[in-house]
């Protein structure tokens, strides 16, 4: 909780403290709703015109396990989760001892007294509150012994800490459980009623959030897999295939419920080859399509996706990251998988890799996703990963009557076609979907073999180049449009940050913290990753360090998987990596004591 | 200031599609397609083969059904018989090896007003694609899949396949194979096909009414093919050709089609079996029950554009 001015005490007594920003994480097990709290404190943050970020853990087994959810909510831009938590929020044993090491010196932990027992080494370091609140929810619901409830009652703890408002919270709880038998609903508003209502007779102080500047009204709160999956919605796509994966599902499921409403269809397939297979069809046929998974369903799509490419069909595919290789780390983040996006086919098979860097980011990057897949015919990867997936954000509210778009393709004749048509100079062609006609009577083939013009089957050498050319090219002509990498902080100074896909928070929080210690720190988030932007070269040029930042494995060489991209591009020895493989996104404290180490062994 | 660095462009088709002037030709001035209009490339089989004669029908169904030149949709995977797309004026696909089937599916579902044609071989339907074969049988997507089963893989030159009987003798079992074969018709109405129909190449007029009866079934529909490799695997299906001393029995009159169990004895007879449909039933095809599930959540957004239903969830998300 930063910049804490005290005011008057409140009825009660207590001081209150006004506050930018608090950081609040919640542990218990994952059936307990903590996720539910979450979403409540995220979603009210939002309407409330406060920025919010949050960042959960889930277990991969199918029900329980220990899970924490972490909400960080201010009125300044929030860029991170935050690497210490203010408040902790702990419902069992395992919660406390695991956790109590992640709250700053001096934070409060809650901790529920029916399953809690405190050590005592560590009343010094922290305030330490006890609250039945097991007990005391089912006491407030009456008599269920099931631990229903005692989310929102721990939501009420938190409401009364925080001065929150209460009137928007309870309609939040009331919205939640629209259509719900209404005893639901009743329960649910006891439990917050009985949490508020408690007096947290030990706690010093009480806080209360200063008012927010006006700048951030009209905010949607969601998270990475909704904002992507209602990006694909708003960029035209009627149609997508998928098979189940974590973190993946989500946006399936998301599909399914929704393209129906729109007059599409999002079908459930058999395996994960299937769902590309039947994804590249229906763009064939219909215009962009969408297939997504995660890890090794992304492996097994790769031979279709390689076919897409030779032929030249449009396809959106998107790529929940998460630890890998293999069955990996099916809930935990990693950015391991630039490389199978780039470069995951057999032969030269050039495709456009994007990286969503926020919620907000994961919406409109869909959109260009379909925009791009469709202008030049090509498999557009869109690189998202559990964290962007799972973390909730609030951001301004698109203009969707704007934004919404209809991508039907033409369906009207044509004097004559050539779907592989080497004379544009770009390289850029595009197929017509069945139904077109073509007067001459001459129709196209899309095929996988190596072909002529109209994709017929040649042994032709001249061809072969010449189309390998074609597909490289039309890439090339998109890497011209690019949009300028703008840097973050000045264009020169001893270390330049690379970063990509959900580690941009961390890495501009970093930035800052550093700026401020006096240090000559900016950073460039990289957003479109193959190809990738011609102007990295220019603006690495004005600094001495360039350290990229990524979550995968810092391979042979000594850096990671975008760091060999770019000093293959750059050929730079001052390009070099900063990487971890522990499962969790980057705490700003990480990243400052590595770019310290970095630079310090530099020689 | 927009977010988007690449927003919506109406693609502009003159620039990589030679559009010209077409004058639009009202359907009832249309003629039906002759053979000349829709072959494309001479085929690349070798001479003999039985696939021609499936190449020889599918001109003549679509000049019989008066199919629209655009309309001509022709999928396949990989294998001597997926090379068809080729040798087809029309659209065509030449996909990957075993997929046909789904991307067919893309096609057909995403597609209402095609009719999908999906060929292949005995490898790429029953071996490496032999999951899309079950899921697409047992989801009742309607297209015709006309499978020409040849008991080798040819394109490779001679292993065996996946219907390859006891003892045949390639190049992966030089001893005999010993690996129980596939039986497509078995597979087909034990995934659940609502169409199931066994011909032969030798049967020009047979083979024509089946694709015939295929195109006006609602679901699914299956044909196996007996197609004759006369490079690896000659005289293969002699027993089921009369000219070569074998004999060519339909399925008998009394047959009943909706019969299941009827339709898998007919299956389990010995070669070379009975030509004719197998089993057939009109259970609604995923198609038709995806139309409906659309139609019913389109019911309660009625008369909002687009952007108005995506803003109905954004305003809950506030």
């Amino acid at each position: 909780m930063s910049d804490s001015t005290t005011t008057a005490p409140d009825s009660s007594g207590k001081k209150v403290s006004k506050i930018t920003e608090a950081v609040i994480r919640i542990a218990g097990n994952s059936q307990d709703g903590i996720q539910a709290i979450g979403g409540f404190l995220a979603r009210l943050a939002g309407r409330s015109e406060q920025d919010v970020m949050t960042f959960m853990t889930i277990p991969s087994t199918i029900s329980g396990g220990p899970s924490i959810f972490q909400v960080r909510i201010g009125t300044g831009e929030i860029l991170s989760s935050g690497d210490e938590a203010d408040v902790l929020l702990a419902f069992y044993q395992h919660s406390y001892e695991g956790h109590i090491g992640s709250l700053r010196k001096g934070g409060i932990v809650v901790y529920d007294s029916d399953h809690v027992e405190p050590n005592d080494a560590y009343r010094g370091d922290y305030q330490h509150i006890g609250v039945g609140i097991s007990s005391l929810a089912i006491e407030a619901i009456g008599g269920s012994a099931r631990d229903k409830g005692k989310n929102i009652f721990a939501l009420g703890l938190i409401a009364r800490m925080f001065d929150l408002n209460v009137e928007k919270l309870k309609k939040l709880i009331t919205e939640r459980f629209l259509g719900k038998p209404e005893n639901i609903t009743n329960n649910a508003l006891l439990a917050f009623s009985a949490g508020y209502a408690y007096d947290v007779g030990d706690l010093a102080d009480l806080f209360s959030f200063h008012e927010a500047d006006g700048s951030l009204s009209n905010q949607v709160v969601m998270n990475g897999n909704e904002a992507l999956g209602y990006g694909l919605i708003t960029a035209g796509v009627r149609f997508g295939a998928g098979y189940p994966i974590t973190p993946w599902s989500d946006i399936m499921e998301l599909l399914r419920r929704e393209l129906p409403k729109y007059g599409g269809s999002f079908v459930q397939c058999e395996d994960e080859i299937a769902s590309v297979s039947t994804a590249i069809g229906a763009s064939y046929a219909s215009g962009v399509a969408v297939t997504g998974s995660s890890g090794p369903g992304i492996a097994l799509k790769s031979e279709a996706i390689g076919w897409a490419v030779m032929a030249e069909i449009p396809l959106v595919v998107v790529n929940v990251q998460r630890g890998g290789p293999s069955t990996g780390m099916p809930t935990n983040v990693e950015q391991s998988d630039l490389f199978i996006a780039c470069f995951g086919g057999h032969g030269d098979s050039p495709r456009v890799v994007l990286a969503p860097s926020d919620v907000e980011d994961a919406f409109y990057m869909a959109i260009e996703a379909v925009n791009i897949a469709r202008k030049y015919s090509v498999p557009v990867f869109i690189l998202s990963d559990q964290a962007i997936a799972t973390r909730i954000e609030a951001f301004p509210e698109p203009n969707l009557k704007e934004l919404m778009q209809d991508i039907t393709p033409d369906r009207s004749p044509v004097a004559d076609h050539k779907p592989y048509d080497l004379s544009p100079e770009d390289g850029i062609t595009r197929h017509i979907v069945p139904g077109t006609r073509v007067a001459s009577g001459k129709y196209p083939v899309v095929t996988g073999l190596e072909h002529d013009e109209l994709g017929h089957p040649t042994g032709s050498k001249q061809l072969h180049i010449d189309m390998t050319a074609k597909r490289r090219k039309k890439l090339l002509s998109l890497r011209a449009t690019l949009p300028k990498t703008e840097p973050y902080g000045p264009a020169e100074g001893d270390v330049l940050l690379v970063g990509w896909g959900s580690s941009k928070g961390p890495i501009r929080e970093a930035v800052d913290r550093m700026r401020k210690a006096g240090e000559n720190v900016s950073a460039v988030h990289v957003r479109y990753l193959n190809p990738l932007p011609n102007d990295l070269g220019e603006i690495m040029k004005g600094f001495k360090h360039v350290l990229v930042v990524e979550l995968n494995d810092q391979g042979f060489n000594g850096y990671g998987q975008m760091g060999t991209l770019l000093r293959a591009k750059h050929t730079e020895s001052k390009i070099r990596g900063i990487t971890k493989t522990d499962g969790l996104t980057w705490r700003v404290s990480e990243i400052v004591e590595r770019v310290h180490a970095a630079v310090e062994n530099a020689g | 200031m927009s977010k988007l660095s690449f927003g919506y462009e109406a693609l502009d088709r003159t620039g990589t599609l030679n559009v010209g002037e077409v004058p639009p030709v009202p359907d009832s001035e249309r003629v039906g397609l002759k053979k000349k209009d829709i072959a494309a490339d001479h085929p690349t089989w070798c001479p003999g083969c039985g696939d021609f004669s499936v190449l020889a029908i599918y001109f003549k169904l679509i000049e019989q059904r008066k199919i629209w030149h655009e309309n001509i949709t022709t999928v396949a995977g990989i294998g001597c018989s997926s090379r068809f797309p080729y040798f087809v004026q029309g659209h065509g696909v030449h996909f990957i090896h075993g997929r046909a089937l789904p991307y067919a599916s893309g096609v057909s579902l995403s597609r209402p007003d095609l009719h999908v044609f999906a060929f292949g071989g005995d490898g790429d339907a029953f071996s490496i694609g032999g999951n899309h074969f079950t899921h697409t049988a047992r989801k009742n997507i309607r297209m015709t899949y006309l499978v020409m089963d040849n008991w080798v893989y040819g394109l490779t030159k001679k292993q065996t396949s996946p219907t390859s009987p006891l003892g045949f003798k390639s190049k992966t079992d030089a001893w005999g194979s010993f690996d129980r074969p596939i039986n497509p018709m078995k597979q087909a109405i034990a995934a659940g096909a609502t169409f199931v129909a066994r011909t032969t190449h030798t049967n020009p007029k047979h083979l024509l009414e089946m694709m015939d009866a295929a195109m006006d079934h609602k679901g699914f529909s299956f044909i196996q093919c007996l197609s004759e490799c006369v490079e690896f695997y000659e005289g293969a299906f002699d027993a089921s050709n009369p000219r070569k001393g074998g004999s060519f029995e339909t399925v008998p009159e009394d047959h009943d089609v909706t019969d299941e169990i009827a339709a898998y004895k007919l299956a389990d007879e010995g070669f070379p079996g009975k030509f004719g449909i197998y089993y057939k039933n009109d259970r609604p095809s995923k198609n038709e029950q995806e139309e409906a599930l659309g139609e019913k959540m389109r019911a309660k957004v009625q008369g909002l554009e687009d952007w108005q239903i995506l803003q109905k969830n954004f305003d809950r998300m506030k």
